[in-house]
């Protein structure tokens, strides 16, 4: 698997989310939640979508999941054009919401659906970090 | 309101062409767009209302209605749903024409993604959620391998499962001239082509073509005048299916929600339905609606293919008997326009010899557009032979 090699290409970032992609520079995954039906909102935005709320707050999340679905994609486009085979998957954080992601790190033989894994960051160089997931160390 | 019966599907046309070098895509429009309402026995100046979507050149449904020029005009609808858009445009036009708002619904599909490099969607990047998945390179094929590892995971559905609905698609379009694919294929064969993004390879995966396709709907009283046999719209649902908060479940469609409304408005069954245009963007994209569409449990999907249920003519549910867009031919990626069409050949019993259905009074059409992976939009048609 050619994870080493990923590209980390920069998200655009508007004020909406502004203090998510400040806080991966820094090694930090925020979450947001809504403050009146405490749904843990995913992808970070103003509205709750569970309850149309417009009072919500960020906090750190744990940076663990579980591999909700994966594949292994032999063909990349775009930024990944050269990078194929790599893993895109969703991760389910253990506070609920399932994240699009890339799993790094990993064998091929160990990517399973269930399969334990925690975050980490690649600088994107641009005040940014993408959140990706590897296996977990102490499983 | 209902639509049941209230609208006719009278004029029905797809490009016979995969590439078509040397034309725009607004030409090639226009000759949909002219052999659809030759069809019906029109012409375009008998047209009052013009739906598009996505793949028509220009702003909205303006700059196409201006081109062709449609000057009666007093509808105008350019829902973009992706691939689904001309089912949800069906639906949409029996509306208006029960309603009284129009007679003459012309709805287009065209472009050119082989002959000329598809424009890449310019809002794409400015969606909302466009930076938390854009980055970590999903590719269409990927978000649809993620659905069907989700779904092997638990169902048990097999990767030669999924190939027997290649299988059968590949056996219809041995019997259609104009497929792009004609030759069958094995299990085998579609399991050793190349890996695409695991579990889906090549062959799991429709085909690109150029062309296009037209439909022209019509109320009741303009198809009694018509010569050509019509097909009545009996029931419309569509539904979007969402990221759902980060809650996404990969294992189903928004068919389980179109699907019950436009059984509902027919007042049929699953059970009842004699033909069935399933949207076949992957193999997945069809395990997943015929399941979610009631034809079989689910969870069921692999096995009820792997039996042979989906051949024609004497399967359980014969369905994509022009070959679909896996064998036939997936003009500008999207699939549902042509699903329409042949819906239409068989209840007019105008498909090939070999796979036209006996007897075939009762057809579903269903379309899924967007991506199964994070955000699709599924559509619904049953229709119905004019004289039954």
């Amino acid at each position: 698997m050619s994870t080493e090699r990923l590209p980390a290409p920069a998200p655009a970032v508007n004020p909406e989310t502004r203090e998510f992609w400040t806080a991966t520079a820094g090694g930090r995954l925020l979450l947001k939640r809504c403050l009146d039906c405490g749904s843990v909102i995913w992808y970070p935005r103003a509205i709750c979508p569970d309850c149309s709320s417009l009072r919500t707050e960020w906090f750190a999340a744990s940076g663990l999941g579980r591999v909700y679905s994966y594949t292994v994609n032999h063909r990349g486009e775009g930024p990944y054009q050269d990078s194929a085979p790599f893993v895109l998957a969703y991760v389910e954080l253990d506070e609920g919401p399932r994240v699009m992601t890339n799993i790094v790190e990993a064998e091929a033989a160990e990517l399973a659906v269930g399969l334990p894994v925690q975050v980490v960051f690649h600088d994107t160089g641009d005040g940014s970090a993408l959140p990706r997931f590897r296996p977990r160390k102490d499983r | 309101m209902t639509v049941r019966g209230k609208a006719h599907i009278a004029g029905a046309y797809e490009h016979p062409d995969r590439k078509i070098p040397g034309k725009s895509v607004a030409q090639v429009h226009a000759e949909v767009a002219l052999g659809a309402v030759a069809d019906a026995g029109l012409s375009l100046s008998d047209v009052d209302a013009y739906f598009c979507a996505g793949d028509a050149p220009g702003f909205g449904p303006l700059s196409m209605a201006d081109y062709l020029g449609l000057s009666r005009l007093r509808y105008l609808d350019s829902t973009e749903t992706g691939g689904s858009s001309y089912l949800v445009h069906v639906g949409h036009a029996a509306a208006a024409i029960a309603e009284g708002k129009c007679q003459v619904a012309l709805i287009t599909l065209a472009g050119l993604p082989r002959s000329q490099r598809l424009p890449r969607a310019s809002a794409s990047g400015l969606a909302p959620e466009a930076a938390f998945e854009q980055p970590f390179g999903p590719t269409t094929v990927s978000m649809y391998a993620l659905a069907a590892r989700r779904h092997m995971h638990e169902y048990g559905t097999t990767s030669a499962q999924l190939a027997a609905i290649k299988v059968t698609a590949s056996q219809h379009a041995q019997h259609n001239p104009h497929a792009m694919l004609p030759a069958p294929v094995t299990v085998e064969e579609v399991l050793e082509s190349p890996m695409i993004s695991e579990p889906l390879h090549r062959l799991d995966c429709c085909v690109i073509s150029d062309g296009g396709g037209a439909l022209v709907v019509v109320s009741p009283e303009a198809a009694r005048d018509l010569p050509r046999q019509t097909v009545k719209v009996l029931g419309h649902g569509e539904s979007p299916k969402l990221a759902a908060n980060g809650r996404i479940d990969l294992t189903y469609t928004g068919a389980v929600w179109s699907g019950p409304r436009a059984f509902e408005e027919a007042r049929v069954t699953p059970g009842d339905i004699d033909y069935a245009s399933i949207y076949d963007s992957f193999t997945i994209t069809v395990l997943q609606t015929i399941e979610d569409l009631g034809f079989c449990e689910k969870g069921k999907g692999g096995a009820f293919a792997a039996e042979g249920s989906l051949l024609a003519p004497h399967g359980r549910l014969p369905f994509n008997t022009d070959g679909g867009g896996l064998c036939n031919n997936h003009p500008v990626n999207r699939g549902g326009m042509t699903k329409v069409i042949e819906a239409v050949r068989q209840l007019r019993g105008e498909a090939n010899g070999p796979v036209q259905v006996p007897d075939c009074e009762l057809a579903l059409a269903h379309g899924n557009g967007g991506s199964l992976g994070t955000r699709s939009a599924a559509a619904t048609l049953i229709l119905g032979r004019e004289d039954a």
